[in-house]
């Protein structure tokens, strides 16, 4: 695709809209209003269990959560855990959205395998994904494949139904114009069909991944050496709650931190968009 | 040599769209056609630029037999429909991809001079305004030379100063190229300023109700009298035509009516 090259005429234009250079210098502005909250809470907790108001036993205080980390971090173990949580979610991510592309695509581009496929795909998604679970171990083993077998259904089902959606619902005004300049078929796919389901389908494998990071949890309760998953069964059973909240937070940055990964990379695909996502 | 031979359309649902329609046209004739709502205006253009295919007869350029979209005939739709993912530029240059750079780049950029855009190559298509969007549109057809040129009402959506002015733009992309065009309106000011002659179709099924000849240098005085003739005649035969059968019998009490179309 072309962007439109940089010329003084762009740099007036975009200086004008509320576009690129006017959200970065407000980042650092609104991302300390997001942290305000949580910090305030937490804050609060740790004077309550300072000043005796709270026991803080089952709900430690943020600096007992944060020994617990930095003792799991100084230790190594942590790391071991983050590869193994996030090898297992993007390998399945990996699978799942291969998979889901593929099929969406090709539900979308033919009635005749949608009417096949789609009823089977429909129902399967009615079927609660945990429930896989004792059959995945039988079939897999209680090893690897397995969990990344779970979460590439997790991940599946959004990324399908996303890119079937899109195809459906592209502009038929837009292929007009491909057919009245005679694009082939590869032509019109690559010149019109795909750049006009790339924002769909980015939110689609979002959400995806989304959906990997909770599956991830569920398989490694299904028995794991490692993995963060591990890390909370763990801390239940040796009574830890702080090893627990310790993991939790770690999902929830590690999770944020690959969501945004994914939307700063696929982010010059969609500028051309005319959407208010700019906070998304 | 333009031509169009007992085209009939009948949609799948039994509609009689089009019935029977003839025109011919010489190079570099504008053609404007009106007609009230729903008489088969649009399904002619969609005809002709082989969108949609005809019931019975034959579309001709040059005597070569016109059955989907050709690279002789263009067509400028009601709306913009630019591709949002492309840059103003890439927009224009859209059915040009086969050209070599050089050749591309120039053509885009005299398109887009033409109509009055020369510094928004650069610029993605949401950030113009509706009658800039349409300009582009118009360019996009133009750049690529065909021999017909088919607009939809394309000005419609327009307040009357950017119309003025759009007709300008056009007429300027139509001196340097002298296509062929035929333009759907349903301003029949607008017909009678740009048109060689206007043909006024009537509905259920379509078909060409009477032709009149436009006989008036261009750039066209709007207070002239030549054109002021031709517009009153034109807006009689529209009049005439949507109270159609009994034409005759109401010619007489027919001034003055409202025109609902
Ligand atoms: N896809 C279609 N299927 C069935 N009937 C159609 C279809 N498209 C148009 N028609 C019918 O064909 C007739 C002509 O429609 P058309 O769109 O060509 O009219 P028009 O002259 O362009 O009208 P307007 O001035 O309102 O745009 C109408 O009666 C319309 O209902
Ligand atoms: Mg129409």
């Amino acid at each position: 695709m072309n962007a439109p090259s940089t010329s003084p005429l762009t740099d007036v234009v975009d200086a004008a809209p509320p576009q690129a250079p006017r959200s970065r210098v407000h980042a650092p502005g609104r991302w300390l209003i997001g942290l305000a909250l949580p910090l305030a809470l937490a804050l609060g907790w740790e004077l309550a269990v300072r000043f005796g108001l709270a026991q803080g036993r089952l709900m430690p205080p943020p600096s007992r959560i944060f020994a617990a980390l930095t003792a799991l971090a100084r230790s190594g173990e942590l790391t071991t855990h983050i590869i193994a949580t996030l090898m297992r979610v993007l390998a399945g991510f990996a699978l799942g959205a291969v998979a889901g592309t593929l099929m969406g695509a090709l539900a979308g581009a033919s009635e005749l395998s949608r009417r096949i496929f789609d009823p089977t795909l429909q129902a399967l998604r009615a079927v609660p994904s945990i429930a896989w679970v004792p059959l995945f171990l039988l079939w897999l083993g209680i090893f690897e494949a397995s969990k990344v077998a779970l979460i590439a259904v997790g991940v599946f089902f959004p990324v399908y139904l996303g890119v079937a959606g899109a195809i459906e619902g592209i502009d038929r005004k837009l292929l007009e114009v491909g057919r009245v300049f005679r694009l082939s078929q590869a032509g019109m796919v690559r010149r019109v069909m795909l750049p006009a389901v790339l924002p769909e389908w980015l939110i689609a494998l979002r959400s995806g991944l989304g959906l990997g990071f909770m599956f991830v949890v569920a398989a490694e309760f299904m028995g794991a050496s490692e993995g963060l998953g591990y890390l909370l069964v763990d801390g239940q059973q040796i009574g830890k709650p702080d090893q627990i909240l310790a993991a939790i937070i770690t999902f929830a940055v590690l999770g944020k931190i690959c969501d945004a990964v994914l939307v700063a990379a696929t982010r010059p695909l969609v500028r051309w968009q005319d959407t208010a996502r700019s906070s998304l | 040599m333009f031509t169009i031979e007992r085209l009939t359309k009948t949609y799948a649902d039994g509609t009689r769209a089009l019935s029977d329609v003839s025109i011919a046209l010489e190079a570099g004739e504008i053609l404007g056609v009106v007609g009230g709502s729903g008489c088969g205006k649009t399904t002619l253009l969609r005809l002709v630029a082989g969108l949609d295919r005809a019931t019975g007869g034959r579309i001709a350029v040059d005597g070569e037999t016109i059955e989907g979209p050709h690279p002789a005939v263009g067509i400028v739709f009601q709306e913009p429909r630019l591709l949002p993912w492309l840059s103003v530029a890439d927009n224009v240059g859209f059915g040009l991809v086969d050209r070599p750079r050089a050749e591309r780049l120039e053509r885009v950029a005299d398109a887009l001079a033409r109509v009055g855009l020369a510094d928004y190559g650069a610029r993605w298509p949401r950030e113009l305004s509706g009658g800039q969007q349409q300009r582009v549109a118009i360019a996009r057809a133009f750049v690529t030379s065909p021999k017909v040129l088919l607009l939809d009402e394309p000005f419609s959506a327009l307040d009357a100063f950017t119309r003025a002015s759009l007709h300008e733009h056009l007429l300027s992309l139509w001196e340097a190229g002298r296509q062929t065009i035929v333009i759907v309106t349903h301003d029949v000011e607008e017909a009678v300023t740009l048109a060689d002659r206007v043909v006024v179709m009537r509905p259920c099924p379509g078909r060409v109700y009477e032709t009149i000849s436009v006989h008036a240098e261009r750039p066209r005085d709007r207070l002239g009298v030549g054109f002021d003739k031709a517009k009153r005649r034109v807006l009689n035969a529209l009049d005439r035509s949507l109270r159609a059968p009994d034409v005759e019998r109401d010619r007489a009490a027919a001034q003055g009516d409202a025109l609902w179309w």
